[in-house]
This record gives C-alpha cells, structure tokens and sequence, in this order.
C-alpha cells in the first residue's frame, strides 16, 4: 500500500508540473464556462428545456472533464510512460502493475473531480447554478462515469502502439464524442433520427445520466444508462487487463 | 565459493533470428564479471534473460538460487537492475524518485546516504530532466543499490558518458563490488572491461567465444605488441623488419606501425630498439609510443574483425 501511496503522490505531482494536460482537464472548460455563461447567462430559455443555460449545461461540461481525462489524459500518461521506458523501470522492480495502474487511475479520478469542483465552483459564484438532485446520486453517477470511461481509457492506452498515434486517436474520438452527445447542442434539438444515433455514443449515457441526477430524476428513470456505463466498464476493463503491457 | 549465477546452455530466438544460443556460465560471489562485445552480440538479451526481464527458449538459469522466470517477484527484492533502455519522469526530483522506489522494498538504503555516496547531494531537489547523462546514471546507480541488493545488473553502463564521467563511474563500480555485492555487467568498451572485471565473457553472435580474466585473455592470444611512430624519413622498411624482435612493419604515410614481440629479458623494450635505430638512421621521428596487446586484438584474433560500436 505505500508503494502505491508514493506512486499516487508522484503522479499527482507529475501531474500538476507538466501544465499542458493539468490545463485540458483543469483549466480549458471552465474557461469556456465563463466565457459561455458571459454570453447565455442563466436565464430560463425554451431552447434549453425552460432551464438556464447554465444550469442546462453544468452537468454536460462535467461529462466533458470525464472523457477528456478518460480519452486524452490517461492513455497518454500510460503510452508515454511505456514508450519511454518508465514503465519497464518500474517493472525491475517488485512494484505490482496493480499499485503502477491504480496510481494513474486514481490521480486522473482526483483531478477529474476537482475538474468537477471547478465548473460547479464558477456556476455557483459567478453564474447563480441551479441543483435540483441530490448530491451522493451525483456523485454516484460521476464515479460511474468515469471508471467506464477510464477503463476505455486504459483499454485505448494498451491498444496504441505510441503517444504519436496516441494523440491523433485521442482527437479523433473525443471531438464527435463531445459534440455528438448532446453536451454542446441540446438533444432536444436535434432530430429524431439524430437522437438515435448518438445513443451509440457512450459520453451520450453518461451525460444523460449525470443530467438526470443533476435534475432530480430516479435512478429508475435512468436504467439503460446505468446498464450500458457497467457493461462498458466490465468488458473494456477486463480487456485492458488483459492486454497491459510494461513495454 | 557459491555460484551467484548460474546458467546453462541458454537459448533465445526472436522470430528466426537467434539471439542468443547455448550459452553457459557461472559467476561467483563477489566477482565484477563482465560481458563485451559489439552491438548485436547477444548481451542485453543474455543480461535481460537473468534479470528476469525477457523469457528465454531453452536451457535454465538460476540468481541466488531463483528461477528468474517463475521466481521473478522474489528475485526484484535481491537483485538491483540497471537497464539499458528505460528512464524515469522528467519532472521528479532525484530525491522524490529514490524516496518512491524505497517504498518499493522493505529495508531500503536510507537514500539520502545514497545520495551523499553517488555524489548527487547537490542534484536531490533538481529534476530528472535537467541532469547531465552522468548524473542520470548514478540516479540509476542509486536505484539499483537502493534494496541492498546481494547481485547487481548494469547494461551498457557508461554508453554515452564522455571519458570523465565513465571513470568515476568505474570507481562506483568498485565500491559497489567492496561493499560485498556482486556485479554483472556488459559493455561494448574493450577498455572498461579490461580495467574493471574480474573475468570477461567475449560474445559474439548470441556465443561465448572466449571466457577468462582480462589478463589470462592477452596472454594467451600471445599477440604482438606496437610501436607506432610519424616520420617523413623515407627509410627501407626491410632493415627495420631485420631488426631483433620486430615481425612486421606497415606504413602509411608518415605514419609507422611496427609489430614485435615484447622484449625477452636480457633485451632492450621494443621501443628503445626501434628509437635507437631510428636515430642511428638519422631520422627526426615523433609521436613515439608503444601498445601492449589488448581486449581488442584478443576479440580481433577471435572473431576476425575489429570491434566498433
């Protein structure tokens, strides 16, 4: 257990001295937040479902800072540190892959939820953020977001053969992730056909659920997305064990 | 004596390519054994298949009585690894880097002794990124020592350090083997294995070609040693070669090699021979300097071939 404390320690620190990924994760949305919440405010709108921009857009942002972490962040923690050796150091060691993976997961989990804090943060000082859920619900749904998420994370991390590659694929899922999954444009907005299609997008479910439990709803009213997120976080999960590799 | 390492007719193939085939031997407690020849020769393959890093096809080793392969988790608290291709986060202190691989082992070295030892005092609160490829290395010096290991592996240790830097780092070496460890390391510097094993393995091909100390090695290629010279005298290399001792004489330029055995007793050093005759000739030579044989003409004489990177 103290390897993996002092691991967690190093990455948490690693993570906060190499400022381009703390930025993307910490820094850009709540950027775009202000930014955004400057120009819509956060009065009611029809577009938005009678809600306020930014009472509508909260819990989508959080969905953000969860694939970006899940997508970008990590696989590219674990590809550069196997690309450069890192890992196969670690490995002439007695260290366990288990204490050298967990590390990383739980960092990137930390600072996905001080992400999380950041938006909520701006929404409730400068914008007067609306939340209608209860917060454990929230917090349930956030954790289950993201251990899905970060086990495609570390299942893209084993399946990239460089961080070159991995940078190109990163940018290649996350732009349409984001935008197809009703984050930026309100589903509600989009056409029929187009809500459908986007339910094969997995940020879709848990937007939607993080939505919901922002708003209030029953974890009832939300099973599909609970189904496919655990389903998710099985099959990527048990792949990417499989398929880890030091070097 | 016990063997600390013991390895019989080891086999490693890549694809069709063999690595490695049927090499045996065996080192003992407390010995620098080294292993050396050029790239390819199968040595970071070999030194990886003990280290318990790579899984090999056929034969069998044993560290300190462990089967690196099955054994491997046992084996990481006994041994210290130095590997030729691996590097730690750019943005960790050295001190942050020792203090985390301490928590990787029971008892560690308390490493700011470790530090104060390598020499790296000064670098504790510097990153990694910002060291010179020396100091880099006694990082990874340090964190091969930081589990009181009873065996170290260092691979290709001084590859690109300049001369300065590869010397100090012998002398860790030699501390490290006066501490009662012992060390197996490779090297593609003839001179590093020379100046620093006990006994030397010269690979060639993923094959033991010749296994002794240093000294045993040239002495019994019973090579020539060298005179090499500059002169723009033009002389008749014949009366040079009909000189006591001398076999052999080549020129290229200014430039002389003379070849001789090393003088009998009784006889004056090849070098004197040669100076003295060269004055008797009258001609103004300079750059005089003789060569014991060495590392290099043993693997030459072996293997046919000079050995460059």
């Amino acid at each position: 257990m103290k390897s993996f404390w002092k691991l967690t320690l190093a990455e948490v620190k690693l993570y906060f001295r190499f400022p381009i990924a703390a930025f993307f994760t910490l820094g850009l949305l709540p950027m775009i937040l202000v930014l955004l919440g400057a120009i819509f405010g956060n009065d009611p709108a029809e577009q938005f479902g009678g809600k306020g921009w930014l009472d509508w857009a909260v819990p989508g942002f959080i969905a953000m800072v969860i694939a970006i972490s899940a997508i970008m962040s990590l696989p590219m923690a674990m590809c550069t540190y196997r690309e450069r050796g890192i890992l196969r150091r670690y490995r002439a060691t007695p260290v366990s892959p288990a204490a050298v993976l967990g590390a990383q997961l739980v960092t990137q989990f930390a600072m996905t939820f001080l992400g999380m804090l950041l938006l909520i943060f701006i929404g409730k000082v400068f914008f007067n953020l609306g939340f209608a859920g209860n917060i454990f619900s929230v917090l349930a749904a956030f954790t289950l977001g993201c251990l899905s998420f970060f086990s495609i994370g570390l299942l893209l991390a084993g399946v990239l053969p460089n961080t070159r590659t991995g940078t190109i694929v990163g940018n290649v899922l996350l732009q349409p992730m984001i935008y197809l999954s009703g984050v930026t444009i309100p589903r509600e907005v989009m056409s029929e056909g187009m809500q459908k299609a986007i339910r094969f997008n997995p940020l879709t479910h848990v937007a939607t659920l993080l939505q919901g439990m922002w708003y209030g709803d029953a974890w009832a009213q939300h099973q599909t997305e609970v189904l496919v997120l655990g389903a998710i976080l099985v099959v990527a999960g048990i792949i990417s064990v499989r398929i880890f590799r030091w070097e | 004596m016990t063997n600390v390492i013991q390895v019989q007719h080891l086999r490693k193939t890549y694809g069709k390519t063999v690595a490695v085939e049927d090499l045996s031997l065996e080192v003992k407690e407390g010995e620098i054994f080294g292993m050396v020849g050029p790239n390819g020769a199968g040595k970071t393959t070999t030194i990886e298949c003990l280290e318990g890093m790579r899984a090999f096809d056929g034969g069998e080793i044993k560290i300190l009585g462990l089967d690196p392969v099955r054994q491997e988790r046992e084996l990481r608290y006994v041994i210290g690894t130095q590997l030729q291709k691996s590097q730690l986060p750019d943005q960790l202190t050295v001190g942050e880097v020792l203090d985390l691989f301490a928590s990787f082992y029971p008892n560690p070295v308390p490493w700011p002794a470790l530090v104060e030892r390598l020499g790296l005092s000064e670098k504790k609160n510097s990153w990694v990124s910002k060291l010179s490829g020396g100091q880099l290395q006694r990082v990874f010096i340090a964190l091969a020592l930081i589990n009181r290991p009873k065996l170290v592996f260092l691979d290709e240790l001084t590859t690109g350090l300049d001369p300065q830097a590869r010397r100090s780092i012998w002398d860790l070496v030699r501390e490290i083997r006066a501490g009662g460890c012992t060390v197996f390391l490779t090297t593609h510097f003839m001179e590093e294995a020379e100046l620093l094993c006990d006994r030397v393995a010269i690979m060639d091909h993923g094959k033991i070609v010749a296994l002794d100390s240093p000294a045993a090695l040239v002495s019994k290629l019973g090579a020539d040693s060298r005179v090499l010279f500059t002169t723009s005298h033009a002389f008749d290399p014949e009366s040079l070669q009909a000189l006591d001792g001398v076999t052999r004489v080549e020129r290229e330029g200014d430039r002389v090699i003379v070849y001789g055995r090393a003088a009998q007793s009784g006889k004056q050093a090849l070098i004197s021979e040669v100076a003295n005759w060269l004055s008797a000739q009258g001609a103004a030579f300079s750059d005089i300097r003789m060569e014991q044989p060495n590392l290099e003409d043993v693997f030459l004489q072996l293997t046919g071939r000079a050995m460059r990177d």
